[in-house]
C-alpha cells in the first residue's frame, strides 16, 4: 500500500523536476541568430581568431586590444593567420566594422537575442551612424 | 571469477600508465605540426616616437584669432562638447538646461595671471596682460593625477604622455583635486546633444568620466602631429624633450622659458616663450 504512494509520488517529482523539457518540448523558441557576413566579411571570410573561437572569445580579446591601444600604443594587431589588423572597434578599413560593414547584423542581433548589453557604443561610434 | 595474480595485474597496470603517458605527448605533437603562430602587436610603421613628448608655444605667435583656430581644431576632432550649441530638440528631448561650470575644455586661452599666478609682478609689462596663453595639460614628468587615481585610469605612458584610459575612469575626480593646472575636465551630463558633428575617428565620453588632452596619442600613433599644432601656424611645436639634437630642445635653448606652477614639482613639459 505504502509502497504504491511512493512510486506515485515519485513520479510526480520526476514529471516536476523534469518541467522545463516538458516546457520547450510543447512551446516553441526563437532560433539563436548567426551573425550575417556582409560586403568586405563575406570576401575576406578570414577574422582575427577562427570562427568558433572569435564566437566565444570576442570580448576578451577586445580587452586585449584595449590595452595594447591605450597603454602601450600598439595599434596593429597581426594574427595568428598571418593577417594584421587595426586594432579598434570602429575607426578605418581593418578595424571590426570597417570589415563588418553592418553593426546591427554583426553586433546587435546576437546581443540582443542573449540579452548582452556591452556599453562600447556608448562613446565609440559607428561611422555609419553619422549622418 | 577469473584467477588474477599480482604479476598479472602489475602487467596491465604498467601498460595502462604508458598510454596515459602518451596522451600529453601526442597532443604536443599535434600542436607543434599545426605551427605555433603566435599573434603580434606593434606600432604602426609610421608611428612618432619621443622618449618624452614635450611642447613649446611661442607667446608672441598666438593671437586671439589663432588661439580660437587652434581650441577649435582639439575640441572639435575630440568631440568635446560645447555648451554654447544649440541643442537639437527633436534628436536630444528633455536635454537639461545648460550650467555653465561644467565646461569642458582640453586646450584653451587664459589670461597670463590666471595661467601664471606665482609670476605676476607689480609691473608687469603690459602686453602680458592682453596676450592669450594657451593651456592644456602639461604631461608632467612627475604628474600629481596619476598618484591621485585610484584605478590606474590616468597613467603615464612611456613616452612621457598623461594619459587616461577612459574605460576605466570611475569619475571620482581626485585627478582633479590633485591637478594644480585645472586641465581636468568633467562629464556632469551625457556630451553627445552637444557635439554639433561627431567625429567617429574619436570616441565621444560618456557621462561620469573626466577627460584631458592626450597631446593626440591617437595621431601621433599615425604619424601625424597634433591637431593644435597643425592649426598654429607655427606657434606650437611638439619633440621629444629628452633628446638634445631635437628640434623642440634647440628652440629651448635659444630661448628663454618658463613654465606653469614650477615651483610645485611637477615638471611640466609645455613649455612657454615670452
Amino acid at each position: 500500500m505504502t509502497n504504491k504512494w511512493i512510486v506515485t509520488g515519485l513520479a510526480v517529482f520526476v514529471l516536476a523536476v523534469l518541467s522545463p523539457f516538458w516546457f520547450n518540448m510543447v512551446t516553441t523558441t526563437q532560433a539563436a541568430p548567426e551573425p550575417e557576413l556582409l560586403g568586405r566579411a563575406k570576401e575576406a571570410r578570414k577574422c582575427v581568431l577562427d570562427k568558433y573561437d572569435m564566437r566565444a572569445n570576442h570580448m576578451s580579446l577586445l580587452d586585449e586590444w584595449r590595452d595594447a591601444v591605450v597603454r602601450d600604443a600598439d595599434r596593429i594587431y597581426v594574427a595568428a593567420n598571418g593577417k594584421s589588423f587595426h586594432m579598434s572597434l570602429s575607426t578605418g578599413e581593418n578595424s571590426c566594422l570597417g570589415c563588418h560593414e553592418d553593426k546591427a547584423k554583426f553586433c546587435d542581433s546576437c546581443h540582443t537575442y542573449t540579452s548582452v548589453e556591452p556599453y562600447c557604443w556608448e562613446c565609440h561610434t559607428n561611422p555609419k551612424e553619422i549622418e | 571469477m577469473m584467477e588474477k595474480s599480482r604479476r598479472s595485474f602489475l602487467k596491465v597496470a604498467g601498460i595502462a600508465a604508458i598510454g596515459l603517458g602518451t596522451a600529453p605527448a601526442m597532443n604536443f605533437a599535434a600542436l607543434d605540426s599545426h605551427g605555433t603562430a603566435q599573434p603580434v602587436k606593434k606600432k604602426n610603421e609610421n608611428a612618432l616616437h619621443a622618449k618624452r613628448w614635450g611642447m613649446v608655444i611661442y607667446i608672441d605667435k598666438v593671437d586671439n584669432r589663432i588661439a580660437k583656430k587652434i581650441s577649435n581644431a582639439c575640441h572639435v576632432q575630440h568631440n568635446v562638447p560645447d555648451f554654447t550649441h544649440e541643442v537639437d530638440t527633436q534628436k536630444f528631448p528633455n536635454t537639461r538646461p545648460v550650467n555653465p561650470d561644467q565646461e569642458i575644455k582640453w586646450l584653451w586661452k587664459e589670461k597670463f595671471h590666471y595661467a601664471f599666478p606665482d609670476k605676476e609682478d607689480e609691473f608687469l609689462a603690459e602686453k602680458f596682460h592682453h596676450l592669450p596663453f594657451m593651456v592644456l595639460c602639461n604631461h608632467c614628468k612627475d604628474a600629481p593625477c596619476v598618484q591621485a587615481c585610484p584605478t590606474q585610469a590616468t597613467f603615464s605612458r612611456e613616452d612621457g604622455i598623461v594619459l587616461m584610459d577612459f574605460h576605466r575612469c570611475i569619475g571620482c575626480r581626485f585627478c582633479m583635486a590633485a591637478c594644480p593646472y585645472g586641465s581636468r575636465s568633467f562629464n556632469f551630463r551625457d556630451p553627445r546633444p552637444f557635439i554639433a558633428q561627431i567625429d567617429p575617428d574619436f570616441p565621444v565620453r560618456s557621462k561620469g568620466v573626466v577627460e584631458k588632452c592626450n597631446l593626440c596619442a591617437e595621431r601621433l600613433a599615425k604619424g601625424e602631429l597634433p591637431h593644435c599644432v597643425e592649426a598654429s601656424e607655427g606657434a606650437l611645436v611638439v619633440g621629444d624633450l629628452e633628446d638634445p639634437e631635437s628640434e623642440i630642445r634647440e628652440i629651448l635653448r635659444d630661448n628663454y622659458s618658463i613654465r606653469r606652477k614650477q615651483s610645485l614639482g611637477t615638471e611640466p613639459s609645455v613649455y612657454y616663450i615670452v
